[in-house]
């Protein structure tokens, strides 16, 4: 190829580039809502990432078919993250200002969230992280921008030690037992250690941490010391393949299964499904929800958005546990468009300051969950300028070895356990930052 | 016609050695940098400048890094993305653990710090060589992997092993804006990349080079291969941890040990083999190859799906990224196994005899 060819060749590549992004600058319309769509549907954890995807997108899709939110239809636009931070960051510098503004990020990485922290406050846009993220930012005062609705790691782990601590019958029974993290290596994994630690303390149970590395294939080291230290319960904070190669180390170990607890992303079908009969038995914790397919909503989505073939994703997956994850998140969002419209005028498109006052404001309660086609799958949610997590209901669901099935009742985390640690590390947090946490008159405006 | 060097006739020593003799290259660098300083500022938006530019800027420092060890002294490394971390990790340590340190110091030291860890590093080349050295350097990434994930006293105890930082400052002026960012990562990259260019010219980059082509006959001559190779591995991984510093202080503000992961080094390293070994410019191309075309696909498919009325699915794109930036690297290198520098340069020599070629 010669420099002429070259330099035409790429200068005709550049005009055409250039007639794309102005052609797909015209697709947007102001009259619509936009919801940013961060996603990971490749690389080693899209089996999980895509379902929660699905989910995510079919309820907006759902929204739309509904009537949009009091008039005011959605639109959205996916940007693939691979779960990489830097990627993950990319996409939302791509997507904020897009459409006239994205409403709310949903990135779905505790990763990618640590990095969205630092930049939400500068762009005003909301992030929720519905059972995930950091776990101090559910004090409000503090993280302004950031919403961990529903649950966060540390409500996870303290209801897990509380769920142990009833198997066993009781929290004095606790003393001297054994309990081994089996975590991936990532900000994700790791944000449970600190309570673990602080409850191990509190209740006199050793706390065994046993890190696995990304992606998580590989874990025959971390069995055998499974194996060699005999913990009494072993609890799961994987991810994506990681989860279902560690019920087979766990299968070939011989540890059983039934002692086996994962957090709520480490209970959905993808992690079991290929362990079937080798993961019966083993259970995990539940945000609020486990697999729903006969609720009202995924009913809804099967006859407004599957029957007229706008569906994302396999329809026989609709209903399942991250697909409602995904579904319940984009709720969320919605909802606080919904409650920000109550007051700064219905049927108007609202910015992301707007939202966020919405989403602090969110009450969802059993009416409104019943109207919406929840009922039964979650309960209601509350928050507040100071509370972003709105509630910390958990149940635990086991796998029978074809379906996950709930096997206990439900479970709050210990205010007095979590509260503390969440003021200290988020006053830590502000003191790093040099922030002054809102004053509850801030709270009001 | 344009591009030619006739008449320009050198009198002095000093005008003979200066870093750029001909005359149109000086202009040229001189009108790049004018708007790389004053234009850009005023065109470009912020996606631009926050999600292309800035990694871009800051990842052609660490390819100019890696461009010293690997184009220039011929010792190939797999554990650039481990100097980067100890940049930003050792910068990060001095700026919450000394108060009130100039920004500026925090990642001159982090630089210093990955040196010294790069030093280190380096020693092994001393008696290895080739795909083994490349082995060896690859130590570095796990042990530093390791140790910023294990060891919480690097990340100041933080219970999620994420570390962040804020409110850059030097002299007043505040480093929050994006446009203050750029500037500021273009005047790390403008003064490391003339001094990166001078050091090759110079006698150290001299021995460098000698080392590369044939270490024997560089002893022979009197070069000190101990000398020659660590101090290469120690210009490379400063300029290396610089860019992780930046990375992590200007790009992302809040990191883990996984931004600095094995694919970052794997990615430095193919930038420098497809931007060009020794060659400054091939930096900046390998930089601006890997950092920009993938986005550019990931953009640029789901759009000419649109115009030819198809909707391409987020993975597909994903996909499809991946392959054709495959194709692209094979395509490029069967074309021109150099590098894109190497094209850059044919098209100069081409442009010299133009519009009479022989």
């Amino acid at each position: 190829m010669n420099m002429r060819q070259i330099v035409i060749g790429a200068s005709a590549t550049a005009a055409v580039l250039s007639s794309l992004f102005n052609a797909s600058a015209a697709f947007a319309q102001a009259k619509e809502q936009f919801f940013p769509v961060l996603v990971y549907r490749t690389g080693a954890y899209s089996a999980n990432g895509s379902q929660w995807a699905n989910g995510y997108v079919d309820y907006l899709k759902l929204t739309n078919a509904r009537g949009g939110i009091n008039g005011v239809k959605v639109s959205f636009e996916e940007c693939e993250t691979a779960y990489a931070t830097d990627r993950g960051v990319e996409c939302y510098e791509r997507l904020k200002g897009k459409n006239g503004g994205g409403t709310v990020f949903q990135p779905l990485s505790t990763g990618i969230t640590f990095a969205l922290t630092e930049k939400a406050p500068v762009d005003k846009i909301p992030l929720i992280t519905a059972g995930y993220g950091r776990s101090e930012s559910q004090n409000g005062a503090v993280f302004t921008w950031n919403f961990p609705l529903l649950g966060t790691y540390w409500v996870g782990a303290d209801v897990a030690i509380q769920h142990i601590a009833k198997k066993e019958g009781g929290l004095a029974k606790l003393k001297g037992k054994k309990v081994a993290l089996v975590y991936h290596d990532s900000p994700y994994g790791k944000e449970p250690i600190q309570i673990l630690q602080e409850l191990g303390k509190t209740y006199g149970f050793d706390v065994l941490l046993l890190p696995v590395a990304h992606p998580g294939v590989e874990q025959k080291a971390t069995w055998l010391q499974i194996r060699q230290q005999k913990p009494d319960y072993v609890l799961l904070w994987g991810w994506g393949v990681m989860n279902s190669t560690a019920l087979r180390e766990a299968q070939a170990t011989g540890y059983p299964r039934d002692r086996m607890m994962g957090i709520w992303w480490a209970g959905a079908e993808p992690d079991v499904k290929d362990v079937a009969e080798g993961a019966k038995g083993y259970s995990a914790l539940t945000l609020q929800h486990g697999a729903e397919p006969g609720s009202k909503v995924v009913r809804e989505v099967l006859d407004l958005v599957y029957a007229k073939g706008q569906g994302t994703g396999p329809k026989d997956e609709v209903g399942q546990v991250l697909y409602m994850r995904g579904l319940i998140s984009a709720m969320l969002a919605v909802e606080g468009v919904r409650k920000a419209q109550e007051r700064f005028g219905k049927g108007k498109v609202m910015t992301g300051e707007q939202v966020r006052w919405g989403l602090e404001n969110l009450n969802l309660d059993q009416k409104s969950l019943d109207a919406l086609g929840f009922a039964g799958v979650m309960r209601p949610v509350q928050t507040s300028c100071l509370d972003h997590m709105g509630s910390s209901w958990v149940r635990v669901h086991t796998w029978n070895g074809s379906k996950w099935e709930f096997s206990s009742d439900w479970y709050q985390a210990d205010e007095k356990v979590v509260r503390p640690m969440v003021m200290l590390a988020s006053s830590k947090y502000a003191e790093e930052k040099k922030l002054k946490p809102r004053t509850p008159e801030e709270c009001r405006k | 016609m344009l591009y030619r060097e006739n008449g320009q006739f050198k009198t002095t020593y000093a005008a003979d050695q200066q870093t750029f003799p001909i005359a149109q290259d000086r202009w040229a660098i001189l009108a790049i940098l004018a708007f790389a300083f004053l234009g850009v500022p005023l065109f470009v938006d912020e996606y631009l400048l926050r999600a292309i530019l800035i990694p871009f800027l800051i990842l052609s420092l660490a390819a100019l890094g890696v461009n010293i060890l690997v184009g220039y002294c011929g010792q190939i490394t797999l554990g650039a993305g481990a100097f980067m971390a100890v940049g930003a990790y050792a910068a990060y340590n001095f700026h919450i653990r000394i108060e009130g340190l100039p920004l500026l110091l925090t990642l001159l030291f982090g630089g210093v710090a990955a040196a010294l860890v790069g030093i280190v590093f380096g020693i092994p080349s001393l008696r290895v060589r080739g795909l083994y050295l490349a082995v060896a350097t690859l130590a570095a990434q796990f042990l530093t992997d390791w140790v910023f994930l294990r060891v919480p006293w690097f990340t100041n105890y933080s219970s999620s092993g994420s570390v962040s930082v804020a409110n850059l400052q030097i002299l007043g002026w505040q480093i929050a804006e994006p446009i203050d960012k750029y500037l500021f990562c273009l005047s790390w990259l403008t003064v490391f990349a003339l001094l990166a260019k001078n050091m090759t010219r110079c006698a150290a980059g001299r021995q460098w080079m000698a080392i590369r082509d044939m270490d024997v006959a560089a002893e022979v001559i009197g070069i000190r291969p101990m000398v020659a190779k660590l101090s290469a591995f120690a210009v490379s991984s400063f300029f290396v941890g610089i860019a992780g510093a930046l990375w992590g202080f200007v790009h992302l503000a809040s990191w883990e040990p996984a931004a600095f992961s094995v694919d970052r080094s794997f990615q430095l390293l193919f930038m420098v083999i497809i931007g060009g070994l020794g060659s400054i410019m091939g930096s900046f191309f390998g930089a601006a190859f890997i950092v920009v075309l993938p986005i550019a696909l990931n953009q640029f498919l789901p759009a000419l799906g649109r115009l030819l009325g198809v909707t391409v699915s987020t993975a597909g794109v994903a996909h499809a990224e991946l392959i054709v930036f495959g194709v692209l690297i094979v395509f490029f290198l069967i074309k021109e196994p150099h590098g894109l520098a190497r094209l850059w340069s044919t098209g100069k020599e081409k442009l010299r005899l133009w519009p009479f070629p022989h």
